[in-house]
């Protein structure tokens, strides 16, 4: 009965062909290790935060008369309101801490390089555009550091020479931030910036799944068709797609091995993400900011205007900048160096295993720099605060210059063949 | 149908005239989509000019307005401030007002049209937030200058005219709206000297 019924399906749209490509016979290489987590993490984010936001919208208002006050409401009268609100707060942050660990991963283990190059700038436009996303859900509590927030940040584009003044303006759709701001940051924030998101997503795990998983080691499971005895090959079945091209070594199937491994992982994300949202709510003042618990109020700035915590790095980045406009370029670069990282990284050794010393303190100078970065960006600016926040700045860029350099020539250790045992 | 051989030539300037037509109709289409974001009309005539009575502020008193809802510093600045003015120039980075950060009318020492009120947006150039008035007790940022206004954001400095010091994120002086004065204490901000 239920074999006719896939089957009729099957003719008419390739369901069991589709799943078996990209699930139950897709081969992942089978030495993932804690850092796989965080890929199947954020797609669980990413339910939890849409499903949450569409609850949310229906008892949110977006005005400028009326924002506060719902957010109060759902908050207090709303059954259950607030643990949706929490859910959708904590997982913002939550959202952002697994991807900056998807995106460390990559850097550890050359997930960018060659040929995962277009996967890479799939993912940096996914974390472009969660950045737009949170910005822009942050001003619609239209508490007082949702305003001033916005304010700093809209107003850099004034940065921008002859046009800067009237840019604002019109992004602002008022001569300061207002109901009108308000309103057509909530249409981009509901519906236009998650459509594009779910799509670059799709388009992110398609392009994985044609490239293949990279691995803690950078080997490849992948051989030339022909060249592997048979009794070294993988002993599983997977997808024809994959097998008449290459033969394919050291690799389990997605499902039900990784699968599995994921559910693990979300447990012990739920439990740190359930403990947070139950008894933290606040994140200790860096998921909700205190003065966002009072409204909007343009005559009234807040002592430190500070960002959420996740843009700290950049903030940092654009204030230790002595100059506004260069202040804004300089941040702007630091997000482009990302994206331009496989081609800064010359090398062909994937791993930092294997790579030179270099590159190992390299890897940690970047590391400590951008926490460094981003620490200070929440905190209040002072002259000490500056002149580390330019020493971090120039170990940032440096991470990327340095590595056009020395990866071109680098002395690497041998990689091995295989996965090792 | 005839069975003509396929013109190449013909089928690319086909191909391209198409797209170029349909190029232009994109970007026609566009328009009112982006138009859309611009201020409406009601937000226009929200910004309408503010008439602030001024008769009543004491000498070195600050008085708030709000005009297109940016807060509006007017000072009634005493002798010792208006002569303080000239003391620090060296110390400022646009001490002439060379920069358009006001009307003509207002491009001179005390950046006004009366030296004896100031009226400038309380925005810090910076970043946007509102300077702290510092009445007597400025010398704690800048030595030897009482009166000023202090950014509590990033700690940007500005004197009783306005004018950024040197040495601070602030780029540019304070903005000065456009006002006038219509009749004996009463300030018109939004239009300028001259105009009706």
């Amino acid at each position: 009965m239920f074999a006719n019924l896939m089957a009729w399906f099957d003719e008419r749209l390739p369901i069991t062909d589709a799943w078996n490509k990209h699930v139950g016979q897709y081969p992942a290489p089978k030495n993932f290790n804690f850092w796989y987590f965080f890929g199947s993490l954020a797609m669980l984010v990413l339910v939890n935060q849409i499903v949450t936001g569409i609850w949310l919208t229906m008892n949110y208002e977006p005005s400028g008369d009326g924002a506060f006050a719902s957010i109060e409401y759902i908050m207090r009268d709303v059954d259950y309101g607030w643990l949706l609100r929490y859910m959708h707060s904590t997982g913002a942050s939550a959202f952002f801490i697994v991807v900056y660990l998807h995106m460390y991963r990559g850097l550890m283990y050359g997930s960018y390089q060659k040929p995962r190059e277009l996967l890479w700038i799939f993912g940096m436009l996914i974390y472009l555009v969660l950045m737009a996303e949170a910005f822009m859900g942050y001003l619609l509590p239209w508490g007082n550091m949702s305003f001033w927030g916005a304010q700093v940040i809209i107003s850099l584009f004034g940065a921008i020479p002859v046009i800067g003044d009237d840019l604002t303006t019109w992004i602002r759709g008022d001569y300061v931030i207002s109901g009108a701001t308000l309103n057509r940051f909530f249409a981009l924030h509901v519906i236009a910036l998650p459509l594009v998101l779910v799509v670059l997503v799709f388009l992110h795990i398609l392009a994985l799944h044609e490239v293949g998983s990279n691995n803690p080691e950078g080997t490849s499971i992948k051989k030339k068709k022909g060249s592997v005895p048979e009794e070294e090959k993988s002993k599983f079945k997977f997808h024809k797609a994959y097998t008449d091209k290459y033969d394919i070594v050291d690799a389990i199937p997605f499902h039900p091995y990784y699968s599995v491994k994921d559910i693990m992982g979300v447990v012990g994300f739920l439990i740190l993400f359930c403990w947070v949202m139950f008894f933290a709510p606040e994140g200790g003042g860096y998921f909700l900011e205190a003065p966002n618990f009072t409204p909007a109020n343009g005559l009234k700035t807040p002592e430190h205007i500070v960002p959420v915590w996740y843009f700290g790095p950049f903030y940092t980045i654009l204030r230790v900048i002595p100059d506004k406009l260069l202040g804004m370029v300089g941040m702007f670069a630091a997000i482009g160096m990302l994206f331009a990282l496989p081609w800064f990284d010359r090398g062909t050794v994937k791993s930092f295993k294997f790579r030179s010393k270099w590159h190992l303190v390299n890897l940690v100078q970047f590391t400590i720099c951008f926490i460094v970065l981003g620490i200070l960006g929440t905190m209040p600016a002072s002259d000490l605060a500056n002149l580390i926040g330019r020493i971090a700045t120039l170990g940032y860029f440096g991470f990327f210059i340095s590595l056009w350099f020395y990866s071109k020539n680098e002395q690497t250790k041998p990689v091995p063949e295989r996965v090792s045992k | 149908m005839s069975n003509a051989p396929v013109d190449n030539g013909r089928r690319r300037f086909l191909t391209a005239a198409t797209s170029v037509v349909g190029g232009v109709g994109v970007v026609g289409a566009a328009v009112p989509f982006i138009a859309s974001w611009n201020p409406s009309a009601k937000a226009k005539a929200a910004g309408a000019p503010v008439e602030v009575n001024i008769s009543k502020i004491a000498t070195g008193q600050l008085i708030r307005a709000e005009y297109r809802g940016k807060p509006i510093y007017i000072v009634r600045r005493g002798k010792d401030i208006i002569d303080g003015l000239s003391g620090h120039d060296d110390l400022l980075r646009d001490p002439a007002s060379q920069e358009a950060q006001q009307p003509e009318y207002a491009a001179n020492p005390h950046r006004s049209i009366n030296p004896e009120y100031l009226v400038a947006e309380g925005v810090c150039t910076h970043l946007g937030c509102a300077p702290t008035y510092q009445k007597g007790d400025f010398a704690e940022q800048v030595e030897g200058v009482d009166y000023g206004f202090f950014c509590p954001c990033h700690g940007s400095k500005f004197d009783m005219a306005g004018r950024v010091f040197a040495g601070v994120p602030a780029p540019l002086n304070l903005v000065v709206p456009e006002h006038s004065f219509p009749s004996e204490g009463t300030l018109l901000i939004g239009v300028g000297q001259g105009e009706s």
